[in-house]
């Protein structure tokens, strides 16, 4: 695989010498108001994306991942609601723009492939006329013939034959639907590609395949690309930076190597220990109990009921997050304590 | 010698049009045996389009094979009429791998649990049938006051799939099949469903046909694998030796593709050829994406055994003993 410091032709657009976040997501906050209470889905969640950069964030169903995706795009649906904060794309507050201009920013600025993307596509269009539908909904006064050659050359770039233009998505198998999605994504070019389990029904050749189309396309475009799954493995193999999901919050952001070498977090090390390798034959090391309803969040900690190292503090006080000075964060109590013990005042 | 299953050269065609007949085949002249003796898990892997899901149907009793027979129990499984069927349908359960789709989005979940046990009359009064899916949901490390009740959309991916499992218990099988049931279940639910379904074979003797594309699990919860690709079988053996030390070009291919949660152990730099269309019929299934085709490829090379538990079905280990399909079974270690 191609690493990130390869310069991609098309990067040379953009040539700052300082990495400039081209995503930040500020004290985000969003609830879905349900009969029986209110579900803090996600919990002031912040985090910065450099162009270029991969991020991936983990964690179990219900923690809170596709909310993040969705109220990025802002598509949160009612009965959920974004409270507050701010997404920031380049220098666009997406957060604050009305609806119209939030419907071309999408695909513009901030593409979606939504989690078994390949059956989103119509199965009575042709593929290409989903792909121009795409692009004249965002882009006016264009001629037919740009916007053919736009769809051939992200067909292209996905590794499709230009044939695939006239197909029909049952003509395509699961990785084939899939690339298409990816082209359609990339086809005006986006800042920042959020994917949502790209390749969670795929198996693991086309898996490879699939990822690996992405890291062109993201190197051709330079665009940051958040890749959100369940797969610690997949993480281990495609991403620069990992965050960890519990419960609406990010308890661990760091890159991928502190990630699986040190892991910080209780949550982190157990969803890395969950995987099976090839020493531990016939060893199944799941993680205890259930990811928590939002609508009853313990107390304090919300893993504490499940975590390996708890503390009498985690069952009353929620951690805070710690900064350290590489940028890595986490959200535990037991870190707090480590900086104490470390450097009392 | 009681055969639980048995395979006898079963291949199936799917085959389509009227006038100019087009037909794939998705399973090629397959031999199998299970004993009825000694409960095992065995693994059958391979990428879609590889004919796992055929060979799942065709066990199911769901299709039936173009050519060759299944026999169950001493008995061809597409001749099973009455109470016999009823007893097949009743000692062969499955878990599928979607979980969302099996369930009826009108009704509770306990409807997948009440009615096997109505229709099999497992239960005597409402408390004893209630007992039973309690004690089946307990055994999934599901607590039955969370579930009973619910309805799917209120229960995650994997609560769901557990509940299959659980039904698939309730009925004490001879015979699972599980085709794919972790593949859409979060990675940290993955080991307590692979624990259930091993508890199932180790404790109460279940047989279980593991149906899968990840290698990893299957190397975890089975004895012996195989490998298939377009329905022929590429490689096939001891779990062990398969997957630490793959022959086949294919094995190693899917091998070299596992995304091992591993630093230094990176994605393999051999690359994937993408699938030509109009592969050449007839011959080595995989030759169109092969790294070492041959022209010989272009004949179907034989099976030829490579370890006591090992045997490969590629011209590149000419050298050793050729061995005929048949006896696939005694390469699979119980």
């Amino acid at each position: 695989m191609n690493t990130a410091d390869t310069k991609p032709d098309l990067a040379q657009v953009i040539d700052a010498p300082e990495p400039t976040p081209v995503l930040q997501v500020n004290n985000l906050d969003v609830s879905y108001y349900t009969d029986s209470g209110r579900a803090k889905a996600l919990d002031d969640l912040s985090f910065t994306l450099n162009a270029g950069e991969k991020l991936g964030i983990v964690g179990e169903s219900g923690s809170g991942k596709s909310t993040l995706a969705l109220a990025m795009m802002r598509m949160i649906k009612a009965p959920g609601r974004i409270d507050g904060g701010q997404v920031r794309v380049d220098d666009t507050n997406l957060t604050a723009l009305d609806d119209e201009t939030m419907r071309k920013a999408r695909l513009m600025k901030i593409a979606y492939i939504p989690q078994g993307a390949m059956n989103s596509l119509n199965p009575v269009m042709r593929i290409g006329a989903q792909m121009v539908d795409a692009v004249i909904s965002h882009v006016e006064k264009e001629p037919k013939s740009a916007i053919v050659e736009r769809c051939m050359l992200a067909l292209e770039s996905v590794d499709l034959p230009r044939s695939a233009f006239r197909m029909f998505p049952h003509e395509l198998s699961g990785g084939m639907k899939q690339r298409v999605c990816i082209a359609i994504g990339i086809l005006l070019q986006p800042q920042v590609i959020i994917a949502d389990e790209p390749t969670s029904a795929l198996d693991v050749v086309t898996q490879r395949q699939v990822m690996e189309t992405i890291d062109r396309v993201r190197e051709k475009i330079n665009a940051a690309v958040i890749l959100i799954g369940h797969d610690m493995g997949l993480m281990a193999q495609f991403v620069d930076r990992v965050a960890v999901m519990y419960a609406g919050r990010l308890v661990e952001v760091s890159t991928v190597r502190e990630m699986f070498t040190a892991p910080k977090h209780p949550y982190s090390k157990a969803l890395i220990n969950c995987l099976p390798n090839l020493e531990n034959k016939g060893v199944f090391q799941g993680i205890p109990g259930l990811a928590p309803s939002l609508l009853r969040l313990p107390g304090g900690c919300a893993f504490h009921p499940r975590c390996a190292q708890v503390m009498d503090i985690c069952r009353s006080r929620r951690p805070e997050t710690t900064v350290e000075p590489n940028g890595r964060t986490v959200i535990c109590h037991l870190i707090k304590q480590e900086a104490e013990i470390g450097q009392p005042s | 010698m009681a055969n639980l299953l048995e395979l006898n050269n079963v291949s199936k065609t799917y085959s389509h049009g009227i006038i100019k007949k087009d037909s794939t085949v998705a399973l090629r002249d397959i031999s199998l045996t299970l004993r009825e003796d000694e409960p095992s898990i065995l693994t059958v892997a391979g990428e879609s389009g590889s004919g796992k899901t055929t060979l799942a149907m065709l066990l199911l009793g769901f299709i039936t094979p173009t050519t060759g027979q299944i026999i169950y129990r001493g008995k061809d499984i597409s001749k099973l009429r009455g109470q016999e069927k009823l007893a097949f349908r009743r000692e062969v359960q499955a878990v599928f791998q979607d979980p969302f789709a099996v369930f009826n989005p009108f009704y509770t979940v306990d409807h997948l649990l009440t009615v096997p046990i109505k229709k099999f009359k497992l239960a005597k009064s409402k408390a004893e049938a209630r007992d039973k899916m309690d004690e089946a949901l307990t055994a999934v490390g599901l607590r039955p006051e969370d579930i009973i009740g619910r309805f799917p959309h209120q229960l995650s991916g994997g609560q769901r799939q557990r509940i299959n499992v659980a039904r698939a218990l309730l009925l004490k099988p001879r015979l699972l099949i599980a085709d794919e049931p972790v593949s859409m279940v979060d990675a940290s639910l993955r080991a307590s469903i692979l624990e259930t379904l091993r508890n199932l074979q180790r404790d109460h003797g279940v047989s279980i046909i593991y149906i899968t594309h990840d290698l990893t699990t299957a190397y975890h919860i089975a004895k012996s694998i195989i490998v298939l690709y377009r329905g022929g079988v590429m490689e096939a053996g001891d779990v062990e030796t398969v997957i630490k030390n793959p022959q086949h070009p294919y094995t190693r291919l899917l091998i070299d593709s596992i995304p091992w949660p591993n630093l230094e152990q990176r994605w393999g730099a051999q690359k994937i050829i993408t699938r030509e269309a109009g592969a050449v019929s007839g011959g080595c299934p995989f030759y169109s994406r092969c790294a070492k085709a041959m022209d010989r490829c272009k004949t179907p090379a034989p099976m030829y055994r490579l370890a006591p538990f090992q045997t490969a079905s590629c011209y590149l280990y000419e050298g050793h003993e050729q061995m005929d399909a048949a006896q696939l079974s005694e390469t699979l270690p119980v």
